[in-house]
Protein backbone atom coordinates (compact mmCIF):
# COMPACT_ATOMS: atom_id res chain seq x y z
CA UNK A 1 0.00 0.00 0.00
CA UNK A 2 1.16 3.05 -0.67
CA UNK A 3 0.56 4.86 2.90
CA UNK A 4 4.02 3.96 4.14
CA UNK A 5 4.83 7.28 2.84
CA UNK A 6 1.99 9.02 3.94
CA UNK A 7 2.71 8.21 7.95
CA UNK A 8 6.52 8.95 7.48
CA UNK A 9 5.99 12.01 6.17
CA UNK A 10 3.97 13.12 9.87
CA UNK A 11 6.47 12.18 12.22
CA UNK A 12 4.88 13.98 14.93
CA UNK A 13 1.82 10.96 14.89
CA UNK A 14 4.70 8.99 15.93
CA UNK A 15 5.76 11.13 18.32
CA UNK A 16 4.87 8.93 21.80
CA UNK A 17 5.52 11.76 23.82
CA UNK A 18 2.81 14.44 22.55
CA UNK A 19 -0.03 14.78 24.29
CA UNK A 20 -3.34 13.04 23.37
CA UNK A 21 -6.44 14.60 24.13
CA UNK A 22 -9.07 11.90 25.25
CA UNK A 23 -11.98 12.82 22.89
CA UNK A 24 -15.86 11.85 23.97
CA UNK A 25 -19.33 11.44 22.70
CA UNK A 26 -20.46 8.20 21.24
CA UNK A 27 -20.54 8.71 17.79
CA UNK A 28 -17.09 9.87 17.36
CA UNK A 29 -14.51 7.61 16.20
CA UNK A 30 -11.51 7.17 18.66
CA UNK A 31 -8.49 8.49 16.47
CA UNK A 32 -6.45 10.63 15.24
CA UNK A 33 -6.87 13.47 12.12
CA UNK A 34 -5.81 11.40 9.28
CA UNK A 35 -7.17 11.65 5.92
CA UNK A 36 -5.33 8.89 5.41
CA UNK A 37 -8.68 7.19 6.29
CA UNK A 38 -9.82 8.49 2.87
CA UNK A 39 -7.79 5.83 1.13
CA UNK A 40 -9.34 2.89 3.05
CA UNK A 41 -12.75 4.13 2.70
CA UNK A 42 -12.50 5.39 -1.34
CA UNK A 43 -13.29 1.91 -2.63
CA UNK A 44 -15.76 0.34 -0.74
CA UNK A 45 -17.56 3.84 -1.02
CA UNK A 46 -17.32 3.52 -4.65
CA UNK A 47 -19.16 0.42 -5.12
CA UNK A 48 -21.78 1.73 -2.51
CA UNK A 49 -22.35 5.03 -4.73
CA UNK A 50 -22.59 3.42 -8.01
CA UNK A 51 -24.23 0.55 -7.11
CA UNK A 52 -26.47 1.59 -4.09
CA UNK A 53 -27.30 5.38 -3.64
CA UNK A 54 -26.94 6.20 -7.24
CA UNK A 55 -29.94 3.86 -8.62
CA UNK A 56 -31.51 5.23 -5.38
CA UNK A 57 -31.21 8.79 -6.69
CA UNK A 58 -31.97 7.52 -10.35
CA UNK A 59 -35.16 5.79 -8.92
CA UNK A 60 -36.81 9.48 -7.63
CA UNK A 61 -35.46 11.19 -11.30
CA UNK A 62 -37.23 8.34 -13.06
CA UNK A 63 -40.34 8.82 -10.99
CA UNK A 64 -40.56 12.30 -12.33
CA UNK A 65 -41.57 10.72 -16.10
CA UNK A 66 -43.47 9.39 -17.96
CA UNK A 67 -41.70 6.49 -19.33
CA UNK A 68 -42.45 2.83 -21.13
CA UNK A 69 -38.66 1.86 -20.71
CA UNK A 70 -38.01 1.88 -24.53
CA UNK A 71 -39.50 5.47 -26.29
CA UNK A 72 -38.20 8.84 -24.89
CA UNK A 73 -39.06 9.95 -21.58
CA UNK A 74 -42.03 12.53 -21.05
CA UNK A 75 -41.33 14.96 -18.21
CA UNK A 76 -44.52 15.31 -15.70
CA UNK A 77 -43.30 16.64 -12.64
CA UNK A 78 -45.25 14.81 -9.65
CA UNK A 79 -48.43 13.48 -11.71
CA UNK A 80 -47.18 10.18 -11.26
CA UNK A 81 -47.34 10.78 -6.76
CA UNK A 82 -51.08 12.64 -7.83
CA UNK A 83 -51.78 9.69 -9.74
CA UNK A 84 -50.45 6.93 -6.82
CA UNK A 85 -53.14 8.85 -4.56
CA UNK A 86 -55.94 7.92 -6.55
CA UNK A 87 -54.88 4.15 -7.24
CA UNK A 88 -56.92 2.03 -5.62
CA UNK A 89 -54.92 -0.48 -6.33
CA UNK A 90 -51.82 1.21 -4.62
CA UNK A 91 -54.16 1.87 -1.86
CA UNK A 92 -54.85 -1.44 -1.10
CA UNK A 93 -51.07 -2.94 -1.52
CA UNK A 94 -50.57 -0.38 1.26
CA UNK A 95 -53.29 -1.54 3.27
CA UNK A 96 -52.23 -5.11 2.66
CA UNK A 97 -48.82 -4.35 3.78
CA UNK A 98 -50.11 -2.97 7.21
CA UNK A 99 -52.04 -6.01 7.78
CA UNK A 100 -48.47 -7.97 6.73
CA UNK A 101 -47.16 -6.23 9.18
CA UNK A 102 -49.53 -7.41 12.18
CA UNK A 103 -48.76 -10.76 10.97
CA UNK A 104 -44.49 -10.26 10.50
CA UNK A 105 -44.24 -8.12 14.00
CA UNK A 106 -47.01 -7.43 15.99
CA UNK A 107 -48.34 -11.21 16.80
CA UNK A 108 -44.42 -12.37 17.10
CA UNK A 109 -43.06 -9.62 19.47
CA UNK A 110 -46.54 -9.96 21.20
CA UNK A 111 -46.39 -13.77 21.13
CA UNK A 112 -42.21 -13.45 22.14
CA UNK A 113 -43.27 -11.37 24.91
CA UNK A 114 -45.95 -13.47 26.55
CA UNK A 115 -43.41 -16.97 26.27
CA UNK A 116 -40.89 -15.20 27.71
CA UNK A 117 -42.78 -14.14 30.59
CA UNK A 118 -44.09 -17.47 30.82
CA UNK A 119 -40.72 -19.12 30.77
CA UNK A 120 -38.94 -19.16 34.48
CA UNK A 121 -35.94 -16.78 34.31
CA UNK A 122 -33.51 -19.49 35.40
CA UNK A 123 -30.89 -19.97 32.97
CA UNK A 124 -32.37 -22.46 30.22
CA UNK A 125 -30.35 -25.83 29.90
CA UNK A 126 -29.84 -26.43 26.09
CA UNK A 127 -30.68 -23.26 25.06
CA UNK A 128 -28.06 -22.90 22.69
CA UNK A 129 -30.15 -25.69 21.10
CA UNK A 130 -33.39 -23.83 21.24
CA UNK A 131 -31.93 -21.19 19.91
CA UNK A 132 -30.51 -22.82 16.79
CA UNK A 133 -34.08 -24.41 15.88
CA UNK A 134 -35.57 -21.11 16.88
CA UNK A 135 -33.68 -19.24 14.28
CA UNK A 136 -33.41 -21.48 11.31
CA UNK A 137 -36.76 -20.20 9.84
CA UNK A 138 -34.65 -16.65 9.40
CA UNK A 139 -32.09 -18.48 6.81
CA UNK A 140 -33.85 -19.99 4.26
CA UNK A 141 -34.56 -18.44 1.08
CA UNK A 142 -37.56 -16.85 0.30
CA UNK A 143 -38.29 -18.95 -2.63
CA UNK A 144 -37.83 -22.03 -0.56
CA UNK A 145 -40.63 -20.72 2.51
CA UNK A 146 -42.81 -20.02 -0.29
CA UNK A 147 -42.49 -23.77 -1.83
CA UNK A 148 -42.71 -25.22 1.57
CA UNK A 149 -45.86 -23.56 2.64
CA UNK A 150 -47.18 -23.70 -0.72
CA UNK A 151 -47.30 -27.25 -0.09
CA UNK A 152 -48.82 -26.80 3.26
CA UNK A 153 -51.78 -24.63 2.34
CA UNK A 154 -52.32 -27.02 -0.83
CA UNK A 155 -55.60 -28.89 -1.03
CA UNK A 156 -54.39 -32.16 -0.27
CA UNK A 157 -51.53 -30.96 1.79
CA UNK A 158 -50.71 -31.10 5.66
CA UNK A 159 -52.78 -27.97 6.72
CA UNK A 160 -56.38 -29.73 5.27
CA UNK A 161 -55.39 -33.35 6.51
CA UNK A 162 -54.92 -31.86 9.97
CA UNK A 163 -58.55 -30.21 10.25
CA UNK A 164 -60.09 -33.08 8.77
CA UNK A 165 -57.91 -34.98 11.20
CA UNK A 166 -59.44 -32.63 14.16
CA UNK A 167 -62.81 -32.95 13.22
CA UNK A 168 -63.21 -29.40 11.12
CA UNK A 169 -62.61 -30.17 7.70
CA UNK A 170 -64.90 -28.16 7.06
CA UNK A 171 -62.79 -25.60 7.19
CA UNK A 172 -60.04 -26.72 4.66
CA UNK A 173 -59.97 -25.19 1.53
CA UNK A 174 -56.88 -24.30 -0.57
CA UNK A 175 -55.87 -21.89 1.60
CA UNK A 176 -53.52 -19.20 -1.10
CA UNK A 177 -56.31 -19.56 -3.65
CA UNK A 178 -59.24 -18.02 -1.41
CA UNK A 179 -59.99 -14.28 -1.64
CA UNK A 180 -60.40 -14.20 2.04
CA UNK A 181 -57.98 -16.36 3.34
CA UNK A 182 -54.91 -16.10 0.93
CA UNK A 183 -53.62 -12.89 2.82
CA UNK A 184 -53.82 -14.10 6.21
CA UNK A 185 -52.21 -17.36 4.93
CA UNK A 186 -49.46 -15.16 3.73
CA UNK A 187 -49.42 -13.21 6.92
CA UNK A 188 -48.90 -16.49 8.81
CA UNK A 189 -46.05 -17.54 6.70
CA UNK A 190 -44.69 -14.18 8.02
CA UNK A 191 -45.47 -14.45 11.89
CA UNK A 192 -43.89 -18.57 11.11
CA UNK A 193 -40.43 -16.25 9.56
CA UNK A 194 -39.76 -13.96 12.77
CA UNK A 195 -41.33 -15.30 15.58
CA UNK A 196 -38.35 -17.20 16.65
CA UNK A 197 -36.00 -14.44 15.75
CA UNK A 198 -38.30 -12.11 18.72
CA UNK A 199 -38.39 -15.36 21.24
CA UNK A 200 -34.57 -15.57 20.96
CA UNK A 201 -33.97 -11.40 20.84
CA UNK A 202 -35.91 -11.80 24.35
CA UNK A 203 -35.42 -14.72 26.15
CA UNK A 204 -31.87 -13.55 25.42
CA UNK A 205 -32.53 -10.11 26.88
CA UNK A 206 -34.82 -10.97 29.89
CA UNK A 207 -31.39 -13.11 31.34
CA UNK A 208 -29.44 -9.87 30.82
CA UNK A 209 -31.92 -7.71 34.19
CA UNK A 210 -30.80 -7.82 36.93
CA UNK A 211 -32.43 -10.22 39.52
CA UNK A 212 -32.44 -7.47 42.21
CA UNK A 213 -35.16 -6.07 40.26
CA UNK A 214 -37.16 -9.20 40.17
CA UNK A 215 -36.40 -9.70 43.85
CA UNK A 216 -37.27 -5.78 44.78
CA UNK A 217 -40.91 -6.31 42.94
CA UNK A 218 -41.51 -9.86 44.89
CA UNK A 219 -40.84 -7.80 47.78
CA UNK A 220 -43.40 -5.41 46.96
CA UNK A 221 -45.91 -8.10 46.55
CA UNK A 222 -46.36 -7.84 42.68
CA UNK A 223 -47.31 -10.54 41.28
CA UNK A 224 -46.30 -11.94 37.47
CA UNK A 225 -48.60 -9.63 36.06
CA UNK A 226 -47.18 -6.45 37.99
CA UNK A 227 -43.75 -7.70 37.44
CA UNK A 228 -44.21 -8.43 33.88
CA UNK A 229 -44.56 -4.96 33.29
CA UNK A 230 -42.46 -3.45 35.97
CA UNK A 231 -39.92 -4.78 35.42
CA UNK A 232 -39.36 -7.31 32.01
CA UNK A 233 -40.96 -4.94 29.52
CA UNK A 234 -38.99 -2.03 30.68
CA UNK A 235 -36.10 -4.01 30.57
CA UNK A 236 -36.93 -5.53 27.16
CA UNK A 237 -37.26 -2.04 25.58
CA UNK A 238 -33.98 -2.14 23.64
CA UNK A 239 -34.71 -5.85 22.55
CA UNK A 240 -38.07 -4.96 21.62
CA UNK A 241 -37.75 -1.82 19.28
CA UNK A 242 -35.20 -4.17 17.35
CA UNK A 243 -37.45 -6.69 17.29
CA UNK A 244 -39.78 -4.25 15.76
CA UNK A 245 -37.49 -2.85 13.21
CA UNK A 246 -36.02 -6.23 11.68
CA UNK A 247 -39.51 -7.73 11.14
CA UNK A 248 -41.31 -4.71 10.23
CA UNK A 249 -38.92 -4.09 7.30
CA UNK A 250 -39.05 -8.11 6.75
CA UNK A 251 -43.20 -7.42 6.12
CA UNK A 252 -42.26 -4.26 3.96
CA UNK A 253 -39.79 -6.39 1.68
CA UNK A 254 -42.08 -9.55 1.52
CA UNK A 255 -41.85 -9.68 -2.18
CA UNK A 256 -40.20 -13.30 -2.52
CA UNK A 257 -42.75 -15.29 -0.74
CA UNK A 258 -45.67 -13.23 -2.37
CA UNK A 259 -44.09 -13.42 -5.97
CA UNK A 260 -43.87 -17.26 -5.69
CA UNK A 261 -46.88 -18.09 -3.45
CA UNK A 262 -49.67 -15.97 -4.49
CA UNK A 263 -48.02 -13.08 -6.97
CA UNK A 264 -50.48 -11.22 -5.59
CA UNK A 265 -53.64 -13.03 -6.78
CA UNK A 266 -56.33 -14.32 -6.31
CA UNK A 267 -57.56 -11.44 -8.05
CA UNK A 268 -55.37 -8.89 -6.59
CA UNK A 269 -56.15 -9.50 -2.81
CA UNK A 270 -52.42 -9.92 -1.56
CA UNK A 271 -50.95 -7.45 -4.17
CA UNK A 272 -47.99 -5.56 -1.98
CA UNK A 273 -46.58 -2.79 -3.14
CA UNK A 274 -42.95 -4.06 -4.11
CA UNK A 275 -45.23 -6.85 -6.49
CA UNK A 276 -47.13 -4.10 -7.75
CA UNK A 277 -44.22 -1.89 -8.24
CA UNK A 278 -42.51 -4.85 -10.13
CA UNK A 279 -45.68 -5.01 -11.92
CA UNK A 280 -45.55 -2.11 -13.16
CA UNK A 281 -41.98 -1.96 -14.24
CA UNK A 282 -41.13 -4.90 -15.71
CA UNK A 283 -44.68 -6.02 -16.87
CA UNK A 284 -46.96 -3.11 -17.53
CA UNK A 285 -43.96 -0.73 -18.84
CA UNK A 286 -44.78 2.07 -16.55
CA UNK A 287 -41.58 2.83 -15.62
CA UNK A 288 -41.98 6.07 -13.77
CA UNK A 289 -44.82 4.98 -12.11
CA UNK A 290 -43.16 1.99 -11.06
CA UNK A 291 -40.33 4.52 -10.25
CA UNK A 292 -43.16 6.15 -8.28
CA UNK A 293 -44.06 3.55 -6.02
CA UNK A 294 -40.49 2.84 -5.44
CA UNK A 295 -40.11 5.89 -4.13
CA UNK A 296 -43.01 5.99 -1.91
CA UNK A 297 -41.85 2.57 -0.42
CA UNK A 298 -38.16 3.48 0.23
CA UNK A 299 -39.63 6.96 2.05
CA UNK A 300 -41.78 4.37 4.13
CA UNK A 301 -38.98 2.53 4.64
CA UNK A 302 -36.62 4.91 6.04
CA UNK A 303 -39.00 6.96 8.01
CA UNK A 304 -39.86 3.72 10.31
CA UNK A 305 -35.84 3.47 10.44
CA UNK A 306 -35.48 6.54 11.15
CA UNK A 307 -37.75 6.82 14.00
CA UNK A 308 -35.85 3.70 15.58
CA UNK A 309 -32.44 5.28 15.71
CA UNK A 310 -33.89 8.29 16.57
CA UNK A 311 -35.67 6.06 20.18
CA UNK A 312 -32.32 3.81 20.22
CA UNK A 313 -30.33 7.49 20.14
CA UNK A 314 -32.28 8.67 23.44
CA UNK A 315 -31.44 5.28 25.17
CA UNK A 316 -27.90 5.87 24.53
CA UNK A 317 -27.65 9.23 26.73
CA UNK A 318 -29.58 8.12 29.07
CA UNK B 1 -39.10 -27.79 45.05
CA UNK B 2 -41.60 -29.51 43.16
CA UNK B 3 -42.75 -26.37 41.92
CA UNK B 4 -39.53 -25.64 40.46
CA UNK B 5 -40.06 -28.69 38.61
CA UNK B 6 -43.18 -28.00 37.37
CA UNK B 7 -42.01 -24.65 36.39
CA UNK B 8 -39.09 -26.17 34.49
CA UNK B 9 -41.23 -28.79 32.97
CA UNK B 10 -43.32 -25.60 31.58
CA UNK B 11 -40.55 -23.97 30.14
CA UNK B 12 -39.00 -27.12 27.92
CA UNK B 13 -42.49 -27.74 26.67
CA UNK B 14 -43.07 -24.28 25.79
CA UNK B 15 -39.49 -24.18 24.19
CA UNK B 16 -40.22 -27.44 22.56
CA UNK B 17 -43.51 -26.67 21.06
CA UNK B 18 -42.53 -23.46 19.19
CA UNK B 19 -39.29 -25.25 18.27
CA UNK B 20 -41.19 -28.17 16.30
CA UNK B 21 -43.58 -25.49 14.70
CA UNK B 22 -40.15 -23.54 13.60
CA UNK B 23 -39.10 -26.96 12.09
CA UNK B 24 -42.31 -28.55 10.71
CA UNK B 25 -42.44 -26.55 7.35
CA UNK B 26 -39.05 -27.13 7.10
CA UNK B 27 -39.33 -31.23 7.79
CA UNK B 28 -42.94 -31.00 5.80
CA UNK B 29 -41.11 -30.73 2.26
CA UNK B 30 -38.33 -32.75 3.28
CA UNK B 31 -40.59 -35.50 3.79
CA UNK B 32 -42.56 -34.56 0.74
CA UNK B 33 -39.49 -34.54 -1.20
CA UNK B 34 -38.58 -38.28 -0.04
CA UNK B 35 -41.95 -39.16 -2.34
CA UNK B 36 -41.37 -40.03 -6.33
CA UNK B 37 -44.00 -38.55 -8.01
CA UNK B 38 -45.77 -42.05 -8.33
CA UNK B 39 -46.45 -42.37 -4.49
CA UNK B 40 -49.71 -39.76 -5.14
CA UNK B 41 -48.84 -37.92 -1.84
CA UNK B 42 -51.29 -36.37 0.39
CA UNK B 43 -51.42 -35.25 3.67
CA UNK B 44 -48.45 -35.90 6.14
CA UNK B 45 -47.02 -37.34 3.99
CA UNK B 46 -44.37 -39.37 6.45
CA UNK B 47 -41.81 -40.55 4.10
CA UNK B 48 -42.32 -44.82 4.77
CA UNK B 49 -39.45 -45.52 2.76
CA UNK B 50 -36.79 -43.04 1.44
CA UNK B 51 -36.49 -42.42 -2.25
CA UNK B 52 -34.22 -40.39 -3.81
CA UNK B 53 -35.17 -40.26 -7.21
CA UNK B 54 -37.00 -37.07 -6.51
CA UNK B 55 -33.77 -34.73 -6.67
CA UNK B 56 -31.92 -36.73 -9.04
CA UNK B 57 -35.04 -35.32 -11.21
CA UNK B 58 -35.19 -32.12 -10.13
CA UNK B 59 -31.28 -31.61 -10.58
CA UNK B 60 -30.92 -32.44 -14.15
CA UNK B 61 -34.38 -30.88 -15.09
CA UNK B 62 -34.54 -28.11 -12.91
CA UNK B 63 -30.39 -27.30 -14.10
CA UNK B 64 -29.30 -27.21 -10.91
CA UNK B 65 -26.09 -27.61 -11.55
CA UNK B 66 -26.19 -24.42 -13.45
CA UNK B 67 -28.01 -22.87 -11.01
CA UNK B 68 -25.94 -24.16 -8.18
CA UNK B 69 -22.49 -22.68 -10.25
CA UNK B 70 -24.03 -18.64 -10.73
CA UNK B 71 -25.25 -18.83 -7.16
CA UNK B 72 -21.58 -19.84 -5.92
CA UNK B 73 -19.75 -17.41 -8.40
CA UNK B 74 -22.36 -14.62 -7.51
CA UNK B 75 -22.46 -15.27 -3.87
CA UNK B 76 -18.68 -15.71 -3.38
CA UNK B 77 -17.42 -12.56 -5.02
CA UNK B 78 -19.95 -10.56 -3.58
CA UNK B 79 -18.64 -11.85 -0.28
CA UNK B 80 -15.13 -11.90 -0.75
CA UNK B 81 -15.24 -8.77 -2.28
CA UNK B 82 -17.24 -7.04 0.18
CA UNK B 83 -15.10 -8.53 3.17
CA UNK B 84 -11.84 -6.77 1.87
CA UNK B 85 -13.52 -3.75 1.29
CA UNK B 86 -15.69 -3.27 4.36
CA UNK B 87 -12.12 -3.85 6.43
CA UNK B 88 -10.93 -1.07 4.83
CA UNK B 89 -14.06 1.08 5.36
CA UNK B 90 -14.65 -0.24 8.93
CA UNK B 91 -10.85 0.25 10.11
CA UNK B 92 -10.63 4.40 8.60
CA UNK B 93 -14.37 4.77 10.85
CA UNK B 94 -13.25 2.57 13.70
CA UNK B 95 -10.04 4.05 14.67
CA UNK B 96 -9.73 7.20 12.10
CA UNK B 97 -10.97 10.60 12.13
CA UNK B 98 -10.60 12.14 8.86
CA UNK B 99 -12.50 15.25 7.21
CA UNK B 100 -15.90 14.49 6.06
CA UNK B 101 -16.06 11.34 7.67
CA UNK B 102 -19.25 11.83 10.13
CA UNK B 103 -21.26 13.03 6.72
CA UNK B 104 -19.81 9.68 4.57
CA UNK B 105 -20.54 7.35 7.74
CA UNK B 106 -24.24 8.15 7.97
CA UNK B 107 -24.69 8.02 4.20
CA UNK B 108 -23.16 4.37 4.02
CA UNK B 109 -25.29 3.27 6.78
CA UNK B 110 -28.38 4.32 5.12
CA UNK B 111 -27.91 1.64 2.45
CA UNK B 112 -28.29 -1.14 5.12
CA UNK B 113 -32.30 -0.58 5.28
CA UNK B 114 -33.18 0.14 1.66
CA UNK B 115 -34.02 -2.59 0.00
CA UNK B 116 -33.10 -4.04 -3.60
CA UNK B 117 -36.92 -2.73 -4.61
CA UNK B 118 -35.63 0.96 -4.57
CA UNK B 119 -32.78 0.15 -6.87
CA UNK B 120 -33.63 -2.65 -9.26
CA UNK B 121 -35.42 -0.11 -11.96
CA UNK B 122 -32.41 2.26 -12.93
CA UNK B 123 -30.11 -1.18 -12.29
CA UNK B 124 -32.14 -2.76 -14.78
CA UNK B 125 -31.76 0.31 -17.44
CA UNK B 126 -28.13 0.93 -16.94
CA UNK B 127 -27.02 -2.63 -17.24
CA UNK B 128 -28.90 -2.44 -20.16
CA UNK B 129 -26.57 -0.12 -21.82
CA UNK B 130 -23.61 1.21 -19.42
CA UNK B 131 -23.69 5.18 -19.29
CA UNK B 132 -20.32 5.87 -21.13
CA UNK B 133 -19.25 2.52 -21.68
CA UNK B 134 -22.01 1.05 -23.34
CA UNK B 135 -21.80 -2.70 -22.49
CA UNK B 136 -24.75 -4.76 -21.79
CA UNK B 137 -24.25 -6.16 -18.29
CA UNK B 138 -27.82 -7.79 -18.31
CA UNK B 139 -27.50 -11.73 -18.01
CA UNK B 140 -24.03 -11.53 -16.83
CA UNK B 141 -22.84 -12.55 -13.36
CA UNK B 142 -21.72 -8.95 -13.15
CA UNK B 143 -25.19 -7.73 -13.07
CA UNK B 144 -25.95 -9.81 -9.86
CA UNK B 145 -22.54 -8.87 -8.37
CA UNK B 146 -22.00 -5.20 -8.36
CA UNK B 147 -25.32 -4.07 -6.77
CA UNK B 148 -25.20 -6.83 -3.78
CA UNK B 149 -21.32 -5.47 -3.43
CA UNK B 150 -22.41 -2.02 -3.22
CA UNK B 151 -25.18 -3.31 -0.63
CA UNK B 152 -23.03 -5.49 1.67
CA UNK B 153 -20.44 -2.63 2.00
CA UNK B 154 -22.94 -0.63 3.59
CA UNK B 155 -23.87 -3.78 6.45
CA UNK B 156 -19.87 -4.53 6.35
CA UNK B 157 -18.75 -1.01 7.00
CA UNK B 158 -21.46 -0.73 9.97
CA UNK B 159 -20.14 -4.23 11.37
CA UNK B 160 -16.21 -3.84 10.47
CA UNK B 161 -16.35 -0.51 12.38
CA UNK B 162 -17.96 -1.86 15.51
CA UNK B 163 -15.80 -4.48 15.90
CA UNK B 164 -12.33 -1.99 15.38
CA UNK B 165 -13.98 0.42 17.16
CA UNK B 166 -14.14 -1.73 20.61
CA UNK B 167 -10.08 -2.94 19.93
CA UNK B 168 -8.27 -1.56 22.66
CA UNK B 169 -6.62 1.68 21.90
CA UNK B 170 -3.52 1.22 23.37
CA UNK B 171 -2.93 -1.73 20.87
CA UNK B 172 -2.99 0.80 18.21
CA UNK B 173 -0.58 3.49 19.63
CA UNK B 174 1.74 0.73 20.76
CA UNK B 175 1.97 -0.36 17.30
CA UNK B 176 2.41 3.12 15.84
CA UNK B 177 5.19 3.93 18.59
CA UNK B 178 6.81 0.98 17.24
CA UNK B 179 6.42 2.83 13.47
CA UNK B 180 3.88 0.58 11.98
CA UNK B 181 2.34 2.13 9.23
CA UNK B 182 -1.52 2.14 9.21
CA UNK B 183 -1.67 -0.22 6.94
CA UNK B 184 1.06 -2.44 9.01
CA UNK B 185 -1.25 -1.77 12.17
CA UNK B 186 -4.23 -3.07 10.16
CA UNK B 187 -2.60 -5.97 8.58
CA UNK B 188 -0.12 -7.13 12.00
CA UNK B 189 -1.96 -6.02 14.69
CA UNK B 190 -5.78 -5.58 14.03
CA UNK B 191 -6.58 -8.49 11.27
CA UNK B 192 -5.32 -11.65 13.80
CA UNK B 193 -8.30 -10.34 16.24
CA UNK B 194 -10.89 -9.32 13.69
CA UNK B 195 -11.09 -13.27 12.19
CA UNK B 196 -14.57 -13.88 13.87
CA UNK B 197 -15.88 -10.57 12.96
CA UNK B 198 -14.94 -11.17 9.24
CA UNK B 199 -16.40 -14.57 9.34
CA UNK B 200 -19.67 -13.61 11.09
CA UNK B 201 -20.25 -10.39 8.64
CA UNK B 202 -18.83 -13.16 5.73
CA UNK B 203 -21.21 -15.98 6.75
CA UNK B 204 -24.36 -13.35 6.57
CA UNK B 205 -23.29 -11.92 3.60
CA UNK B 206 -22.82 -15.08 1.75
CA UNK B 207 -26.42 -16.06 3.13
CA UNK B 208 -27.94 -12.83 2.06
CA UNK B 209 -26.74 -13.51 -1.54
CA UNK B 210 -27.23 -16.65 -1.92
CA UNK B 211 -31.11 -16.51 -1.42
CA UNK B 212 -31.78 -13.04 -2.88
CA UNK B 213 -34.34 -13.38 -5.54
CA UNK B 214 -35.80 -9.88 -6.84
CA UNK B 215 -32.14 -8.76 -8.83
CA UNK B 216 -32.28 -12.48 -9.96
CA UNK B 217 -35.54 -12.38 -11.32
CA UNK B 218 -34.95 -9.09 -12.90
CA UNK B 219 -31.37 -8.65 -14.29
CA UNK B 220 -30.49 -12.62 -15.13
CA UNK B 221 -33.68 -14.20 -16.25
CA UNK B 222 -32.91 -13.97 -19.74
CA UNK B 223 -30.81 -17.01 -20.33
CA UNK B 224 -30.40 -20.00 -18.48
CA UNK B 225 -26.48 -20.54 -18.20
CA UNK B 226 -26.49 -17.26 -15.76
CA UNK B 227 -30.06 -18.03 -13.08
CA UNK B 228 -29.27 -18.26 -9.80
CA UNK B 229 -30.73 -21.29 -7.74
CA UNK B 230 -33.33 -19.66 -5.95
CA UNK B 231 -34.62 -18.30 -9.35
CA UNK B 232 -34.31 -21.80 -10.88
CA UNK B 233 -36.25 -23.23 -7.99
CA UNK B 234 -38.89 -20.09 -8.97
CA UNK B 235 -39.34 -20.94 -12.46
CA UNK B 236 -38.93 -25.03 -11.68
CA UNK B 237 -42.16 -24.64 -9.20
CA UNK B 238 -43.85 -22.60 -11.36
CA UNK B 239 -43.19 -25.08 -14.41
CA UNK B 240 -43.93 -28.35 -12.59
CA UNK B 241 -45.66 -28.41 -9.04
CA UNK B 242 -49.09 -29.10 -10.43
CA UNK B 243 -47.51 -32.55 -12.33
CA UNK B 244 -45.57 -33.62 -9.63
CA UNK B 245 -44.65 -31.20 -6.45
CA UNK B 246 -42.37 -33.96 -4.55
CA UNK B 247 -39.48 -32.92 -7.63
CA UNK B 248 -40.23 -29.47 -6.32
CA UNK B 249 -39.74 -30.04 -3.02
CA UNK B 250 -36.72 -31.99 -3.57
CA UNK B 251 -35.10 -28.75 -5.50
CA UNK B 252 -36.23 -26.24 -2.42
CA UNK B 253 -34.20 -28.57 -0.46
CA UNK B 254 -31.44 -28.52 -2.64
CA UNK B 255 -31.77 -25.02 -3.14
CA UNK B 256 -32.20 -24.64 0.92
CA UNK B 257 -29.35 -26.95 1.67
CA UNK B 258 -25.90 -25.40 1.59
CA UNK B 259 -26.76 -22.43 3.43
CA UNK B 260 -28.14 -24.72 6.36
CA UNK B 261 -24.98 -26.95 6.30
CA UNK B 262 -23.27 -23.58 6.69
CA UNK B 263 -25.54 -23.11 9.75
CA UNK B 264 -25.04 -26.32 11.17
CA UNK B 265 -21.19 -25.55 11.39
CA UNK B 266 -21.01 -21.94 12.30
CA UNK B 267 -24.59 -21.18 13.82
CA UNK B 268 -23.31 -19.29 16.45
CA UNK B 269 -22.10 -16.79 13.33
CA UNK B 270 -25.35 -16.13 12.62
CA UNK B 271 -27.49 -15.38 15.61
CA UNK B 272 -24.31 -13.53 16.67
CA UNK B 273 -24.60 -11.31 13.75
CA UNK B 274 -28.44 -10.57 13.50
CA UNK B 275 -28.75 -9.89 16.80
CA UNK B 276 -25.86 -8.49 18.40
CA UNK B 277 -25.38 -5.95 14.99
CA UNK B 278 -28.58 -4.97 15.04
CA UNK B 279 -28.50 -4.12 19.57
CA UNK B 280 -25.06 -2.94 19.23
CA UNK B 281 -25.31 0.89 17.91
Amino acid sequence: MADEGADAARPGELDPGAPRKRRRGPTRAPGDPRNIGWLYVLPGLAFYVLFTLAPLLHTVYYSLFDWDGLTPKTWVGLANYSEALRDSVLRDSFVHSAILIVYYAVFPVIIGLGLTAALTRSAIRGFRFFRTVLFLPQLIAGVVIAQAWTWIYASEGPLNRFLELIGLGSLARPWLGDFTWALPSIGAIGSWVTFGLCMVLFIAGVQKIPTSLYDAARVDGAGPVREFFAVTLPGLRAEILVAFVLTTINALRSFDIVYNTTAGGPGGSTIVPSMYMYQNAFLYNRVGYAAAISTVLAIAIFLLAALVLRIGDRGEHQ
Amino acid sequence: MTAVRLDRLGTYFILCTFSLLALYPVLSILFLALHKKTDLVSGFAFPTRIDLSSFEAAWTEGHFATGFKSSFIVAGAVTAASAVLSIGTGYAFGTMRFTGDRIVFPIILLGIIFPYEATVIPLYYDFQDVPLLHWNLLNTYWALILPQIGQSVAFGTFWMRAFFRSTPRSLIEAARIDGASSFGVLWRVLMPQAMPAVLTMSVLVFTYTWNEFLLALVLVSGTESHQTAPLGLSFFAGASRASDPTKVAAAAVLVALPILLVYLFLQRHFVRGMLAGALKE
